[in-house]
């Protein structure tokens, strides 16, 4: 598989000239061998599984059933998927909101521009200039904006009609998290996508005046914060056998469910500052 | 329930919680807080330790209102929380004894998200290493995975991108082969939950269905973290990754992250899987053989290798290789040995690397011929450097020498595998002893004018990446108490290991039982 091609990297810089072309060769085919391998496994393991929606299955168990059945009066959710999540199984899905957070802690490492000189010299940071193509270049000159038509009328008229209604499906879809299908992720990308058509239409400056670096990061902060902390407090209360005095609310009604609503809030504000920032990165290396 | 039952979901919850906070304080703050946090969390752990070392006994622990198969559920013993304190003993040291390290690596405004790394890697392996459950498993490798490409990322120059990228690719195929893994063994039991999933098994083994998609799971789970741990024939990440980045990752990386992994694989041979069904599977051998062979094979590369801190990490291939081959023998003991192996190992590498830096200047890689006479001019650096060398040759009075001893002696009584297993160790110890320890001897050659030459190219290479020359490097002896505490403790604890290894055995020994 994976081990075919690294080899092949690894080698040519050990052995000069044509043994190395030799052994890409051998390795290219080891690595389709490999795969086909892989597949023919995998292929021969799936056929054998029990059928999908038969009855007698072994996750048609008790763990399933108590989603569904007991699912609405425990956790105060229409949306069952919304009461699994973010209810029974809370600690999984706070760990993937973290994953989303470290992406955009690795993807702000590599693409924001904090400008530093004075190592022209330095090979090694030329090569690293090289990679990266653009990094020498003045700071103004990256605003990938500036190399594009900037008053496209067609645009901005439709951006002003669309965006309004985007934004409110977004919070629409956001707040219904757990009474209809959708979420705080769903949502939030929603919202995200209001935002970088705003920013495609008007441009930084306009922007800028809601939504800039300053922004992205305290609202950042804030939702990461409540998230953790409202989960570490039902953590905390649930393991220890507490009452946490969260009222459930009536199922189907807008404020009901317990945390889960403020939860979705918060993913979406995160998601939603997470996909505007890695657009405004790409676009001109800061937020 | 008892209040220090508390401890591992605090532990998780205060690195993750830091994390957060760290993103929006400066460079200075972050490092502060950041170390306190993991300071705190090492007190949790011992504490934590020592409470079910005196009871015996695990626990499982909600973490929310609804019991273990619908909600979520973490678990503590004594194995679980000597492992937490040794990765949070290896991350306090690293990032305490490195900090003149990272200032010199990475940008100043972007030292605080390498601390929001350090976090979220630390909370990561703890909650790998407490969780009772395999899908709580994945959600943690991957922030693991990412976390680690932002280590090795974060020294910005264009090759660790480059390095990074394969290190992402290689690891999400590693993840993907788990994830595929577990997706099928739900499949086949309908659950998640470790010990449910231990019956069902059992069940599943009595009846004799599914033999074959069994065997398929315990592959590719093996084989997914395998890669991800950099066994044998999935190696090649390895040395760009630990060689090119900043030495508080590598630390980082080749102590506790690959680590993990290991560790998580063992959670599911003995609590997931069950021993019995691995041994039927004969998975084991697949594990011991590719560990002899990563033991040889790990050394002679590192013996061919001419940049230095590239043969520290070749030399990580090798270890990896003593702890499968400890797996692979299957038996308790043997287990024991590959997790006190880990112990040392994590201990000493995270030693050798941060030594190293300061002799390498900062990260930049230097060839082993560069190393001649540096003894003289950074004598506290290269004292340590040599006892972090003879430890991993396996010198008595060190841990090193201790783990080897457990992992020979577990060998004994295994029919022909015992002298494979000998014979390997002999050969990896003497490759061992003639790599590490003709960088020892090239570190105390007298040589005069080569010092002088060497003053000049410091002086010419050392900027660092905010294009500063940075003054406190070029002073010999890295005038830092923090450096100096930092790698004393290290040496100190690798010492521990090596004279006090009858407690520590007794730990491991005593988590194995109630490993179940």
């Amino acid at each position: 598989m994976k081990s075919g091609n690294t080899k092949t990297q690894n080698k040519t810089e050990l052995i000069p000239g044509k043994t190395a072309k030799r052994l890409q060769s051998v390795y290219r085919i080891a690595a389709a061998v490999m795969i086909v391998l892989l597949f023919v496994l995998l292929v021969t393991a799936m056929v054998g599984l029990p059928e999908i929606g038969d009855k007698n299955n072994p996750d048609n168990n008790e763990v399933a059933r108590r989603y569904i059945e007991n699912g609405l009066e425990e956790t105060g959710a229409v949306n069952i998927v919304s009461g699994m999540i973010l209810d029974y199984r809370a600690f999984d899905t706070f760990g993937e909101s973290c994953v989303l957070f470290v992406a955009t802690i690795c993807v702000t490492i590599m693409l924001r521009i904090d400008g530093r000189g004075g190592d022209e010299d330095d090979e090694e940071h030329e090569t690293g200039k090289k990679a990266f193509g653009i990094r020498e270049s003045a700071f103004a000159k990256f605003d990938s904006r500036n190399y594009e038509p900037q008053n496209d009328t067609i645009l901005k008229k439709s951006a002003m009609l669309v965006i309004p209604l985007i934004l409110v499906f977004g919070i629409y879809v956001v707040l219904n998290g757990h009474l209809s299908p959708g979420g705080g992720f769903s949502g939030g990308a929603i919202l995200g996508t209001g935002f970088i058509l705003y920013l495609s239409a008007f441009g930084f400056e306009k922007t800028e005046r809601f939504m800039n670096a300053k922004t992205v990061k305290i609202v950042t902060l804030v939702a990461l914060l409540v998230y953790c902390l409202s989960k570490c407090y039902s953590f905390f209360t649930g393991a220890n056998h507490l009452e946490s005095g969260i009222p459930l609310g009536t199922p189907g009604a807008i404020l009901s469910s317990g945390l889960i609503l403020v939860l979705n809030i918060c993913v979406g504000a995160v998601v939603a500052c997470t996909m505007y920032s890695f657009y405004a990165l790409v676009r001109r290396g800061r937020i | 329930m008892e209040f220090v039952k508390n401890f591992p979901f605090f532990s998780i919850m205060l690195c993750m919680f830091c994390a957060i906070i760290c993103s929006v304080l400066n460079r200075h703050a972050a490092k502060h807080f950041t170390r306190i946090v993991l300071l705190i969390v090492m007190v949790l752990s011992g504490v934590l330790l020592i409470n079910t070392y005196n009871s015996g006994e695990s626990f499982v622990y909600y973490m929310g209102h609804f019991p273990a198969p619908w909600g979520n559920e973490i678990r503590g013993g004594c194995l679980e929380a000597v492992f937490a304190l040794f990765v949070s003993t290896v991350a306090f040291l690293s990032v305490v004894a490195g900090g003149k390290a990272i200032e010199f690596d990475i940008e100043d405004k972007k030292e605080n998200l390498f601390f929001i790394l350090v976090c979220l890697m630390t909370s990561s392996l703890l909650a790998m290493c407490y969780t009772n459950d395999l899908f709580t498993g994945y959600v943690f490798i991957e922030i693991n995975t990412i976390s680690g490409c932002g280590l090795i990322m974060v020294r910005q120059l264009g090759k660790t991108t480059v390095t990074a990228v394969r290190y992402m690719v290689i690891s999400l195929l590693g993840s993907g082969l788990f994830l595929i893994g577990v997706t099928l063994l739900y499949t086949l039991t309908g659950h998640l939950l470790m010990s449910n999933i231990q019956e069902s098994v059992s069940e599943l083994l009595q009846s004799g269905d599914y033999r074959m998609q069994l065997t398929i799971v315990i592959g590719l789970m093996t084989v997914g973290l395998a890669i991800k741990s950099g066994l044998f024939p999935f190696h090649l990440w390895i040395p760009d990754a630990y060689g090119q980045s900043n030495v508080v990752s590598s630390s980082l990386l080749s102590g506790t992250v690959s680590k993990g992994y290991i560790f998580l694989l063992i959670k599911i041979y003995m609590r997931t899987i069950g021993m019995e069904a691995i041994e039927k599977s004969g998975v084991l051998y697949v594990c011991f053989y590719l560990g002899i062979i990563a033991m040889v094979l790990g050394s002679v590369l590192a013996l061919h290798e001419r940049s230095f801190r590239r043969m520290i990490a070749f030399s990580s291939i090798a270890q990896i290789g003593y702890i499968f081959m400890g797996i692979g023998l299957g038996t308790k003991a043997a287990i024991a040995a590959a997790i006190f192996h880990i112990f040392a190992h994590g201990l000493t590498k995270s030693l050798l690397f941060i030594s190293s830096s300061e002799f390498t200047e900062g990260s930049h890689s230097k060839s082993i011929d560069d190393l001649k006479g540096l003894g003289y001019k950074y004598r506290y650096s290269a004292l340590c450097y040599s006892i972090g060398a003879f430890s991993i040759v396996g010198f008595p009075l060190l841990a090193g020498f201790i783990s080897k001893l457990l992992l020979g002696g577990a060998a004994l009584g295994h029919g022909p595998l015992q002298w494979i297993a000998l014979l390997a160790l002999a050969v990896s110890t003497i490759l061992n002893a003639v790599y590490f320890l003709r960088t020892v001897v090239y570190l105390y050659i007298p040589t005069e004018h080569i010092d002088r030459d060497n003053e000049e190219t410091v002086k010419v290479t050392n900027t660092n990446a905010n294009g500063k020359t940075d003054k406190l490097l070029l002073l010999p002896g890295m005038h830092c108490p923090s450096y100096v505490i930092g790698i004393s403790v290290l040496v100190l604890l690798n010492f521990l290991l090596g004279l006090c290894s009858g407690p520590v055995t007794d730990i491991i020994n005593k988590g194995l039982e109630v490993f179940r």
